[in-house]
């Protein structure tokens, strides 16, 4: 591979004028600026959000603090959940792989790139919207003030007799605008890895990052849809006096509850899926092997999509449905667990017997293998609809998501910063940061989540701003709150890596990890063309097969 | 086209489960049996407008410009013929029947499905009308053949949510 | 079995009385069928998804040791294994398994527990959730009472179960009384109901599980587990209305003046409202606003002055009394015994 292209940084054309720099930021439609704009838009939505985790949990530390009103709290785990589901997870979820899917397939963009930007631009201003709503006004309560109905809204606390004022608007529109703005980047990601795979890259020769994005773009679509309707079906309730969760009338708060969970559930999938995507390029390069049983992760992802369509009901377990009911969700929420073992079985084998490096991306990835496995099972245990009965709505819960979302989630993320940032910079981070971020993070996540776990066996229920003592929580709950420092520190340590590493890392050539996906075969950072040529594949490995052309993947390849 | 129309088939489907699930249960009238006429009319001209456009997308592959005009005209009158029915229809449950929105929750569920569905149909004539617009002026010539045909699609989506929404609200739901 | 259960039933050591745990509020704890069957299948459950952990544990960390590269390592790539079908098979049977058991277990445990048949002798009560306190009607006995649930002892030679109605008067609430049973919802619209049957006597703690507006903190339950002669005594003091106490007759009349009467009850006189907790025997109850608070004479001044000091929030507005007027008031509230 010859670097035909000088790297912008060391151009000696003089830089163009900050405000044209900008605005070709504003503009672009380049799917690795977009990607780029994605997450770090994620990022600081990630810090705001945190700051709402700790606030809660300095005034959850002891019972009877007072640190913030009844009225500020709810605001924060409502703003903290919204946030974190639809501003940081999505946004960063969205951004990786509209960097990396085209590179990865070959292409030179993503197959609607107007649309692109628009969906990006849609989902930056719901962000900015949901955020007005602190400034909204003050006065009357409730009234234009940050939301404050939990981050799945139920009715009819969003009734306008219970939620007077503008607070729950705030909400709806915010969702309703980012919603259309994942349905575009979702259709966007779907046509572009149907249609624009290189010559030689079937369906079966994709990387496993772009099968999952494709399960994961496909879900987005069946599941935003639901919400979007949903809240135009609140917004009429709200706004033309209609009375679709008018329980006065006759409505059901109920429905509300299954459109709302048709969509949260598979929302969770479309979070975790580009996880599992991250991590199967990471565990391969890492251990020295391919990924184990190929078709066999093809197979378990899609099933994992098509099952999460029909297991949504387990979060209402209490609400009162039949035995029948009940027991069908038990049962196919149990069933997805089936191809979500196998998946990680799937990615101990491919460490099995492999020269395993533990450079910081494997470190991530391996915390996120324990930290799913765990999740996993506590997700297992709730299915049992009794065992839910006791601890759904309660702190077992929220350590079971936190556990999911920030333990498998965040960490694998987290690895595939560290992969990639060579690719989408040009240089490599800091190991030394990055191993100590990775750790000060783990010691936080667990302190934080482990012990999060017990309140909930005790008996504390959740989104409650203060709790009585006496109870056995007192002492569990200050080591939650311990545990959030160190995860402050591990995510300063992680952005002052990014951005130390950015200006003074070492120099990063196309290929740093000897990795064997096609983004890696082009400079760091790519051109904007992406390839100077489109490149021609013969097996899932490409580079492999030009790095051992006596040993190439497609002769072995089922 | 197709992702969208999913996406698209997805909100509706959810219209139509609140509709079905509601049926039944107003708590006050008028209800579905005393107000809704069957718009059998109104379908047919939905329903042909399908066939409409097909034939227009037909003659512009053939470069027979003319009788793309043609049908593809045929087409928005349809439609328009079948907003106005629509139009007419809510001007008699609102004023004659006293049904609105905010009625009971078969005024709620009849409005916002056929509601939506006839949003659909408005952004449909308004992309169809654009295309006639730049026909006429001759911007539009065989080489569009395939982008006109992904529009068509969303145009036919649109009349099979009519299927559904006539089969949900004025047989199943009445 | 028995060993793991007690393991986790955090249970006070040897010296307190055996039966009380260490929290008032643990699932681990049960007192009543219910929250004894969950609390079997849990072990259950706990002990499959242990021996899973254990294993698929075992193995990571053993891959972790035994594959790390060598510092002597030379830089040749291992065998490159693209999987085994055998092995995917196995894999993927032995899950299958465990997900059959796990099921079988959990949908016989919800078909024992869910709508079991209502024995004769049954005690009926109708909860209704209110934002942010608990209405309670025992409608054999026509009771109207707040926030304090009483019902008597089951044993299984002489069982006698309380079936619970959930309604709810405005958003979702949720009962949860985790040494009881399970939680169930309060959803307006949508009746559901619970039972319950404790074999010990005593006070169970525990609150409003499904966020239902700003309060929603203070929602507590209390639950007293009554003796049967200690119920029968409660429910008939419960029966009869407010006695007349011509000390209170002004505190008496500031009450029935000013707004109170239109949200609260007191049953034998003009104050008729059911927006707020029915007053007719408040000092028989512990706690006032939902166990926000103490029922002491302090705390019942604080309240009435201005209810944002115990409860900021809750629905009831400070009505701009006097002092003397407060006084008066909590006087007159103080004698409905």
């Amino acid at each position: 591979m010859t670097t035909a292209s000088i790297p912008w940084m060391q151009s000696d054309v003089a830089r163009r004028p900050l405000v044209e720099r900008l605005h070709d930021w504003v503009t672009t439609v380049d799917h690795k600026r977009l990607g780029i704009l994605y997450v770090v838009y994620a990022l600081v939505l990630l810090v705001v959000a945190g700051i709402e985790a700790a606030i809660m949990r300095i005034q959850l530390m002891a019972p009877h603090n007072d640190f913030v009103s009844p009225q500020v709290f709810n605001r924060m785990f409502t703003m903290h959940g919204t946030t974190m589901i639809f501003f940081v997870a999505m946004p960063l979820v969205f951004g990786f792989a509209n960097y990396l899917v085209p590179l990865m397939i070959g292409a030179r963009d993503m197959a609607f790139p107007r649309l692109n930007a628009f969906s990006f631009w849609l989902t930056a201003f719901g962000g900015v919207l949901l955020h007005f709503s602190f400034l909204g006004g003050s006065g009357l309560y409730g009234a234009g003030t940050a939301p404050d109905v939990g981050w799945f809204a139920y009715a009819p606390l969003t009734a306008k007799t219970f939620s007077p004022g503008h607070s729950t608007d705030y909400w709806t529109l915010a969702l309703l605008v980012s919603g259309f703005g994942s349905i575009g980047t979702a259709i966007n990601i779907l046509t572009t890895i149907l249609c624009l795979r290189c010559p030689g890259m079937t369906l079966g020769r994709m990387p496993l990052f772009a099968w999952l994005s494709l399960t994961m773009a496909g879900l987005v679509i069946l599941a935003v849809s639901p919400l979007s309707a949903a809240q135009m079906m609140l917004l009429v309730d709200r706004y033309l006096g209609g009375h679709f969760f008018d329980t006065q009338a006759g409505g059901s708060a109920v429905i509300w509850m299954h459109f709302f969970w048709v969509f949260g559930h598979p929302e969770v999938y479309v979070l975790v899926i580009p996880a599992f995507a991250v991590v199967s390029e990471i565990i391969p390069v890492f251990s020295r092997k391919p990924i184990f049983g190929y078709p066999v992760m093809v197979a378990a992802t899609v099933c994992i999509g098509f099952i999460s369509m029909s297991v949504w009901a387990h979060h209402m377990f209490t609400v009162g449905m039949s035995p029948a009911a009940n027991g069908f969700f038990v049962l196919s929420t149990m069933a997805i667990a089936v191809p979500t073992g196998i998946k990680i079985f799937n990615w101990l084998a491919t460490m099995w017997g492999g020269t395993i490096q533990f450079r910081t991306p494997m470190l991530f990835c391996t915390g996120f293998l324990f930290q799913f496995l765990i999740g996993g099972l506590t997700g297992v245990m709730l299915a049992c609809a009794p065992f839910d009965w006791q601890l759904g709505g309660s702190y077992f819960l929220v350590a079971h998501f936190h556990y999911v979302i920030v333990g498998a989630i965040l960490f694998a993320l987290f690895g595939g910063f560290y992969y990639w940032f060579p690719k989408v910079s040009g240089r490599m981070c800091s190991e030394t940061l990055g191993k100590l971020h990775f750790w000060l993070f783990l010691i936080g996540f667990h302190l934080t989540f482990d012990c999060m776990h017990v309140p909930g066996i005790l008996g504390m229920p959740r989104r409650i701003y203060t709790y009585e003592p006496g109870r056995g929580w007192d002492a569990w709950n200050l080591w939650v709150t311990i545990g959030v420092v160190f995860q402050g520190l591990g995510t300063l340590v992680f952005v002052g890596n990014l951005v130390w590493s950015y200006f003074e890392g070492d120099r990063a050539g196309s290929d740093p990890w000897d990795a064997w996906t096609l983004e890696w075969s082009t400079e760091s950072p790519p051109p904007v063309y992406n390839f100077a040529a489109l490149p021609v594949v013969r097996s899932r490995r490409p580079l492999w097969d030009l790095k051992h052309p006596e040993d190439p993947d497609w002769k072995y390849e089922q | 086209m197709y992702g969208l129309i999913a996406a698209e088939a997805a909100i509706f489907t959810i219209f139509v489960v609140a509709y079905l699930f509601y049926v039944g249960k107003s708590l006050v009238g008028p209800l579905p049996n005393e107000v809704l006429h069957a718009p059998v009319f109104l379908t047919i001209c939905l329903l042909s407008s399908s066939l409409t456009i097909h034939r227009a997308v037909a003659a512009l592959r053939r470069a027979r410009m003319r009788t793309f005009e043609l049908w593809w005209a045929f087409t928005i009158a349809l439609g328009a013929v079948f907003l106005g029915g629509t139009a007419r229809e809510w001007h008699h449950l609102i004023y004659d029947q006293g049904l609105t929105i905010r009625t009971n929750l078969f005024g709620t569920s009849y409005y916002s499905l056929v509601g939506l569905h006839a949003f659909h149909v408005t952004v449909g004539l308004l992309g169809l009308l654009t295309v006639l617009l730049l026909g006429l002026g001759g911007r539009v010539g065989q080489e569009h053949t395939e982008r006109l045909d992904v529009l068509s699609l969303y145009w036919h989506f649109v009349d099979a949510v009519w299927i559904v929404v006539f089969t949900v609200v004025y047989v199943i739901g009445r | 079995m028995a060993a793991l259960a007690a393991l986790l039933s955090p249970t006070a050591p040897s010296g307190a009385s055996a039966t009380q745990p260490l929290s008032p509020t643990s699932i681990f704890a049960p007192v009543s069928t219910p929250a004894d069957s969950i609390f079997e299948l849990s072990l259950f459950v706990l002990a499959v998804t242990a021996a899973i952990f254990v294993t698929v544990f075992g193995l990571l960390l053993y891959a972790v040791v035994r594959f790390r590269r060598k510092t002597n390592d030379d830089g040749t790539e291992p065998p490159q294994v693209y999987g085994s079908y055998e092995v995917e098979l196995a894999w993927t049977i032995i899950p299958v398994l465990i997900v059959v058991a796990l099921f079988l277990a959990t949908a016989r445990m919800i078909a024992s527990t869910q709508h079991p048949a209502k024995p004769r002798n049954a005690l009926d009560v109708v909860v209704i959730g209110h934002q942010y306190w608990w209405e309670y009607r025992y409608p054999a006995f026509d009771v109207v009472t707040a926030n304090e649930l009483h019902v008597p002892v089951s044993d299984a030679a002489d069982p006698a179960p309380t079936f619970l109605t959930l309604l709810s008067a405005d958003t979702d609430h949720s009962f949860w009384v985790p040494r009881l049973a399970g939680k169930t919802d309060l959803i307006p619209n949508h009746p559901n109901s619970m039972w319950i049957d404790p074999h010990e006597t005593g006070l169970y703690l525990g609150q409003c599980a499904q966020y239902c507006g700003t309060q929603h903190a203070k929602m507590l339950l209390r639950v007293y587990v009554d003796s049967r002669e200690d119920f029968d005594r409660w429910i008939e003091a419960q029966r009869r209305p407010a006695q007349a106490d011509g000390a209170v007759a002004r505190g008496r009349d500031v009450f029935e003046t000013t707004a109170c009467v239109n949200c609260h009850a007191v049953a034998g006189t003009a104050a008729g409202g059911r927006f707020g907790p029915d007053l007719t025997h408040f000092m028989s109850r512990d706690t006032i606003a939902a166990g926000a608070a103490a029922n002491t004479p302090e705390n019942l001044r604080l309240w009435i002055r201005n209810p944002d000091t115990l409860k900021p929030g809750s629905l009831m507005p400070a009505m701009n009394l006097s002092d003397a007027d407060v006084n008066a008031v909590a006087d007159y509230l103080e004698s409905l015994r």
